[in-house]
């Protein structure tokens, strides 16, 4: 009872703006203001690109009831002279938190993961929350409010920044005056989506960046066949999702690369999403640009590393330190692309910093018109509420800033933050400037005062004669108020004055030490005065961006050329074998020619003389160039794409060229029996990731077996399969369901369209390959049998260390393998692997290849095929054939790569001495006809990184010792990942 | 296709096969042995063409061109074409102390407690271990073996791969002391948008102290003869007395100047540096101050993105030409990695070292750095004769094909837990 009564009281109190007039009122009469404000002789900005040199600005209640040059003024106007002040529409951020309080983490129960969901009625699975109604969770915050008028803002479109699936937001202005009823201009202003999952979920999906896009597609599935009406049971998240479907959508993608993830989700499902960016756009702006998608943009722009302790500056990454010197040149980049974007201030350090990064973004280029749509109309057309807000238009709402001037000149003052009607005071625009230098008489002596610093916080100094008193100043609403002690410092002078407008001296109260009152005046001897600023403002020096943006990446993507190569000793892969002193020509990406003095006019002539040619290696088992791995969220993770989740700015791409490695397969990890489909890339190093995944990719998928999908070498007692006996029956249980699925679907049957299902059924139509993880002798068999069962081959074992034991059986059902030289010993299940395990297996008619799984061995494949002749005595030429045809025809790639064959690709390696020996280098990798890697460039590369460093770490330091703040030296974690990784 | 499989079967035919678990070790050598016509790779930079090599009771007594004029003693192993090594030493190897990285209970190389010299390797080191004798195949015959973890990981031994025990496999009991430099830089927690990530390590200071203190302490301990033990002071005391050495394990350059400063001050005789990865822009204090370096081997990643592709791959020749004395460890790696010694040294050479530097670098260098070096690391008159036989270049991994090793002069079995299963599953297939 009690606290109803104090909500009525909080809601009528504050109740002084328009009244909702069908509330009774019991505390007093009914009264109506009714008058209009009118603001005048300023520098009106309606819109961006509408502005008033000396125009006025009509108010009545919330709204704009006119701006213009000339303003018929009703009689109950009062008058406000704005003459050389400056109006704005006051700014919108479309990214907020605002009034919603972030959920707190859940606290970790158990030992083991949670696989199930916690909610019933809802989506399956806890991390999508479309039913989420930021209103619900909404308490005005008058201090972050505050906060965000000083800012400029006065609208915020907020919500709850938790989940994959966010629910929807509420618009609301920044009114302290009023309340709720006059402050929320919209609920359900929005739906937000997120690729990060809840903090306060515990259940384990996703687990990756690859999941959570698997999870959104099919939540966007499962929503449309929720809305046929075949589902039964409720589903309180999805009949959400689909309400809320007219809304605007935006998407949380904080990186230029999943805002291409992001898009890519959208145009499946027909949404143009509008995009929380990461600030990095303008290293792909290309790509950025095509999906055509709005974007919100943070200018958090990161602080100078402080590399004075060269020792520590040793650690900071070349692509960390030019980010720091590019990022703020993104809201330019984004502008001179036409790209739409509005600015918020999600991720800023403080409110506070926003306006220095704002002003930064200028200085580096972005025009003033442009920042100032960023804040008002774009985010306010973005919500389609530009009738209302982000402009001074008739009818709009009447939120607007008024400053001292040009509100992007750092000199201006932001005096007034006016929302909906109502005047919040930011700094005082009345306050008279008393700062100046005065001749003070106070008692009987004449003191000298100088008075400066900030206009509403100036600073005081006295002297009598040469000596400095010390003395305190405080100046607010008019009223000075100066306290001063004598030489000896024991006695004190408090004086009182109140400034006007009338005059320039200053004249009031004095209290002498001994406590007698009299009076004082200060005459002002010269007016304050800035100091001038050293010179003109510099340009910035911003580095040029490379591709990719890090160390080694080159200023341009690598051109085809046409190339012939003279006398190699060309290793072919084919059974041409090796030939002596041959030619190959190369031309428009493809190997046009091999033989003997060839000639070719515009070719590139390299003499390859004493040296040996090859195809590129093929690694069918690598983690390089990967955001994530394992999906290890469910036991199944068909659904999930390693193409989702290729990172092309990895150095390990490099480091394979550098070795001599083009093509490569991106396998998801070994944590379930059904991992992920996998990407296989060439390593077009500078490429973005599509770039670089084969078109017409063949289809694979990973599968794995043994101690890693058993979970047996961590903490986890909870998911099924604990043995191999489980692992027989999940894929005996899935492939069935796909079957039947399969099935259903071909009938012509209304399905439910599941992208798990889908995969697995390509997999028993013969349409994806299985590249599947595997150690001991019984689990290879079993998963033969499993296939043949459905009526499909297995195509390639990977690890494969027991093969040589079943390799009879392998061969029978016609399966490849891809091994480790010469692994073992690292736990119970390799007990048994032995390094002849390649030479046994292709003995018994195997197509043999040998992998990686490891960013170290990627690059120097090489001398791991090499081992095959110490270990089995295998021939160089059937061991060369281990990194290049073999792979390729494991990967189904052989028809283009994988060989030096006239036709195929010119995916080539030039090496100083035979490529088996250890004592081989790589001289130049080719990839299609362009170099991506050659030691002359490289030595360039390195002493170019070199030289960029030591630039940036002076700008960094001149930036330090200019007063910025900095961050210390970090150093980029390489993880290096493998089939365990999770 | 054919011809292989024939070829292989061949092979196969003149196997035994024994189908024990582990190979039985090689009795004491009875008769001298004569080695005549190989290359003499002496490891101590030296080549013999055509070579003869002669050994008794373990000892070599003659290493000379095959061409002297003097008689062959006891059985006479023409090796015509063929390559002649002393065996190759692997260093900071935990080889023996765990047998299977996942499986908790075959772990032994690593104990509780951040300051520990007192834990010494040898007791525990397994002379059955599967995963050592598959060293021998590839001509790696002896290794420093030592406790990992912590801050002083313990005392390490140096053994020889072919004992029935660990008392007969020691070949120097107690050699050093391994103690990890704490890193000035140190991986933080996981922010959200960038993952984990090094940064300055704020107790830098604090953890260098409580080396520091440890060392002042226990060099003050050996001053006085305490009634009490204290054990961690008291297996120190070789330290301060040069019969140990102190392996240092630093990789930035700022690690290793106050490694070496801190260590040398407190009164250490020898200290090793191990790791080194920045040791290249130091050579000069390095030098100056005597210090050899155990540098990590070179198949590993460079560590930081912006360094150039190969710096692993020449570290060790660059610290070898500016005059170090350097040897080759892979203790990061897994232990069956140890067998890729001689491969690393090919490493080097494909970096322009030359060959002998190179094998210099797993024999004559440890040896000397590990204090073995009057009897092993060379062919030389008065050393062990514990060398062995390739068909062709033992660093590069197609002719590093061993016929004949011999430990002390005891001929060792080359056989192993693999070569075993890789004959069994032959004959299974080639009997079909």
């Amino acid at each position: 009872m009690r606290i109803q009564f104090y909500v009525l009281i909080t809601l009528f109190c504050g109740l002084s703006l328009s009244a909702q007039d069908y509330f009774p009122k019991n505390d007093g009469v009914k009264a109506e203001n009714n008058n209009f404000t009118a603001f005048i002789n300023a520098k009106i900005h309606i819109t961006p690109n509408k502005v008033l040199d000396r125009g006025t600005l009509l108010i009545q209640k919330e709204k704009v009831i006119e701006a213009g040059k000339t303003v018929q003024l009703p009689k109950n106007t009062i008058l406000i002279d704005l003459n050389g002040k400056s109006i704005y529409p006051s700014f919108i951020d479309i990214y907020s938190n605002f009034g919603v309080e972030k959920p707190k983490p859940a606290t970790s129960g158990g030992r083991s993961a949670q696989y199930g969901p916690s909610r019933e009625g809802y989506y399956w699975n806890d991390h999508i929350m479309p039913e989420n109604d930021a209103i619900s969770k909404f308490n005005y915050d008058n201090k972050k409010a505050k906060e965000l008028r000083e800012a400029g803002f006065g609208v915020v479109n907020t919500h709850i920044q938790d989940g994959i699936a966010r629910g929807n937001g509420a618009l609301i202005s920044l009114n302290d005056i009023g309340n709720d009823s006059d402050r929320v201009l919209a609920d359900k202003s929005a739906q937000y989506f997120s690729m990060t999952k809840s903090v306060a979920k515990r259940q384990a999906y996703p687990t990756s960046l690859m999941g959570t896009l698997a999870l959104l597609r099919q939540m966007y599935f499962d929503a449309d066949w929720y809305a046929q009406g075949n589902v039964t049971t409720k589903d309180l998240s999805l009949e959400a999702l689909n309400t809320n479907k007219g809304l605007v959508q935006i998407f949380e993608a904080k990186d230029k690369d999943n805002v291409l993830r992001a898009d890519k989700i959208g145009d499946m499902f027909n949404i143009n999403y509008t995009i929380l960016a990461g600030g990095n756009e303008f290293e792909s702006v290309a790509e950025i640009k095509a999906t055509n998608a709005s974007l919100i943009v943070p200018i958090n722009f990161p602080d100078p590393y402080d590399v004075s302790d060269p020792y520590l500056a040793e650690y900071v990454s070349l692509e960390d330190m030019r980010f720091w010197n590019q990022a703020p040149t993104n809201p330019k980049v984004l502008e001179e692309n036409h790209i739409t974007f509005s600015l918020t201030l999600h991720d800023q350090k403080s409110t506070s910093s926003f306006r220095k990064n704002l002003l930064k973004a200028i200085e580096y280029g972005l025009s003033k018109t442009k920042a100032l749509e960023a804040l008002t109309t774009i985010p306010a057309q973005i919500l389609g509420k530009s009738n209302i807000i982000g402009s001074l238009q008739n009818g709009s709402q009447a939120n607007f800033l008024i400053t001292s001037g040009d509100i992007f000149d750092k000199e201006s003052v932001l005096y007034e933050n006016w929302v909906q009607g109502q005047k919040h005071i930011i700094n005082n625009k009345e306050l008279k400037d008393i700062r100046g230098n005065y001749n003070l008489a106070a008692g009987k002596k004449m003191y000298q005062l100088s008075i400066t610093g900030e206009l509403d916080k100036p600073k005081a100094e006295i002297k009598e004669g040469e000596d400095k008193l010390t003395s305190k100043i405080n100046y607010e609403d008019h009223w000075l108020t100066l306290s001063f002690n004598t030489k000896e410092g024991d006695q004190a002078f408090r004086l009182s004055a109140m400034a006007t407008s009338a005059s320039d001296n200053l004249e009031g109260k004095l209290l002498l030490p001994d406590g007698t009152e009299t009076t004082f005046n200060a005459t002002r001897t010269s007016a304050f005065s800035e100091k001038e600023k050293d010179g003109a403002k510099e340009t910035p020096v911003v580095v040029p961006i490379a591709f990719p943006n890090i160390g080694y990446g080159y200023s341009q993507q690598p051109k085809q050329e046409s190339m012939l190569f003279k006398n190699a000793t060309v290793w072919t892969s084919e059974d041409m074998g090796i030939l002596e002193q041959t030619d190959v020509l190369v031309k428009n990406g493809k190997i046009a020619k091999i033989g003997k003095d060839l000639k070719s006019i515009g070719a590139t002539i390299v003499d390859a003389t004493g040296k040996h040619l090859t195809a590129g290696i093929i690694d069918e088992h690598t983690h390089i160039a990967a955001l994530s791995i394992n999906e290890s969220g469910q036991n199944s993770s068909a659904e999930v794409k390693m193409e989702d989740v290729v990172d092309p700015k990895h150095i390990g791409i490099y480091r394979d060229l550098a070795g001599g490695v083009t093509s490569a397969q991106l396998l998801h990890g070994s944590a379930n029996p059904i991992g992920g489909r996998s990407a296989i890339l060439k390593l077009k190093w500078g490429a973005g990731a599509d770039g670089m995944i084969y078109n017409n990719s063949p289809k694979f998928i990973k599968f794995a077996l043994g101690e890693n999908v058993k979970q047996s070498n961590w903490n986890s007692f909870s998911r099924f399969p604990q043995t191999r006996m489980g692992v027989e029956q999940t894929f005996i249980n899935y492939f069935q369901r796909a079957k039947e699925y399969d099935i259903k679907k071909k009938s012509g049957q209304p399905y439910r369209f599941d992208e798990e299902m889908e995969t697995l059924a390509e997999i028993i139509n013969g349409e994806r390959f299985i590249s599947c993880h595997s150690y001991v002798q019984s689990e290879i068999n079993m998963l033969m049998k499993v296939a043949e069962k459905f009526d499909f081959k297995v195509n390639t074992f990977t690890h494969i260390l027991e093969g040589y034991k079943v390799a009879d059986k392998m061969a029978e059902h016609g399966v490849g393998a891809s091994t480790f030289s010469d692994w073992w010993a690292y736990k119970y299940e390799v007990n048994d692997a032995i390094p002849y395990n390649a030479a046994i297996m292709q003995s018994q008619g195997i197509t043999v290849a040998i992998n990686s799984d490891d960013a170290e061995m990627s690059r120097r494949l090489n001398q791991e095929a090499a081992k095959t002749v110490k270990y089995g005595g295998m021939t160089e030429l059937e061991a060369w054939k281990m990194v290049t045809i073999n792979p390729a025809k494991l990967l189904h790639i052989d028809h283009r790569v994988g060989s030096i064959k006239e036709g195929k690709d010119a995916d080539l390696v030039l090496w100083s001495n035979n490529p088996l020996s250890v004592y081989a280098k790589v001289e130049k990798t080719i990839i299609e006809g362009a170099v991506y890697f050659d030691l002359e460039k490289d030595k360039q590369q390195r002493e170019a990184i070199r030289k960029e460093k030591a630039l940036l770490i002076n700008l960094m330091l001149k930036e330090k010792d200019n007063g910025s703040p900095t961050q210390e030296p970090k150093k980029k974690n390489q993880e290096e990942l493998h089939c365990d990784s999770l | 296709m054919k011809n292989i499989r024939n070829t292989i079967a061949l092979v196969l035919l003149s196997f035994t096969i024994k189908g024990t678990a582990q190979q039985t070790p090689a009795s004491t050598q009875k008769e001298a042995i004569s080695i005549e016509g190989a290359v003499a790779h002496l490891g101590n930079g030296e080549v013999i063409e055509n070579s003869l090599i002669m050994f008794e009771g373990g000892k070599i007594f003659f290493v000379g061109d095959a061409k002297t004029r003097i008689a062959r003693k006891g059985t006479i192993i023409n090796a015509n074409g063929k390559h002649i090594y002393p065996g190759f030493i692997v260093t900071c190897a935990s080889l023996g102390l765990i047998e299977v990285d996942a499986v908790r209970a075959s772990n032994d190389k690593d104990e509780i407690g951040e300051l520990i010299p007192h834990v010494r390797s040898l007791i525990a080191y397994n002379a059955e271990s599967k995963v050592v004798e598959s060293m021998r195949p590839n001509g790696v015959l002896l290794g420093q073996i030592s406790p990992k973890g912590g801050t002083i990981s313990g005392t390490s031994s140096v053994m020889q791969f072919d004992a029935w025990n660990w008392e007969d496999a020691v070949v120097k009991a107690d050699d050093g002391i391994h103690l990890s430099w704490p890193n000035s830089f140190k991986l933080g927690p996981s922010t959200e948008g960038q993952g984990r990530r090094h940064k300055p390590n704020e107790n830098y200071t604090k953890e260098k102290e409580k080396i520091v203190s440890f060392f002042k302490n226990a060099l003050a301990y050996g001053k006085s003869k305490a009634p009490e033990i204290n054990p961690a002071y008291a297996a120190t005391q070789g330290l301060f007395n040069g019969t140990q050495k102190l392996y240092v394990y630093a990789d930035g350059e700022k690690e290793i100047l106050d490694a070496i400063t801190n260590t040398k001050n407190l009164g250490v005789q020898e200290v090793v540096l191990v790791g080194g990865y920045h040791s290249y822009k130091i050579t000069d204090f390095l030098k100056q101050n005597q210090i050899s370096v155990l540098v990590r081997a070179p198949h590993n990643l460079p560590s930081s993105e912006d360094d150039d592709y190969d710096l692993p791959y020449k570290l060790p020749k660059i610290l070898s030409d500016s005059g170090l004395l350097v040897a080759m460890q892979n203790t990061d790696a897994k232990n069956f990695q140890n067998r890729n010694l001689p491969f690393y040294a090919g490493q080097l050479v494909q970096q322009g070292l030359s060959r002998e530097k190179a094998l210099q670098m797993i024999t004559q260098n440890p040896a000397k750095i590990l204090g073995i070096d009057e009897v092993y690391g060379t062919l030389e008159v008065g050393k062990s004769a514990t060398l062995f036989i390739s068909e062709g270049d033992a660093l590069d991994m197609r002719t590093n094909q061993l016929s004949r090793a011999f430990i002390d002069g005891r001929d060792i079995s080359l056989e192993t837990h693999q070569t075993e299963l890789w004959k069994r599953y032959m004959e299974k297939y080639n009997g079909k």
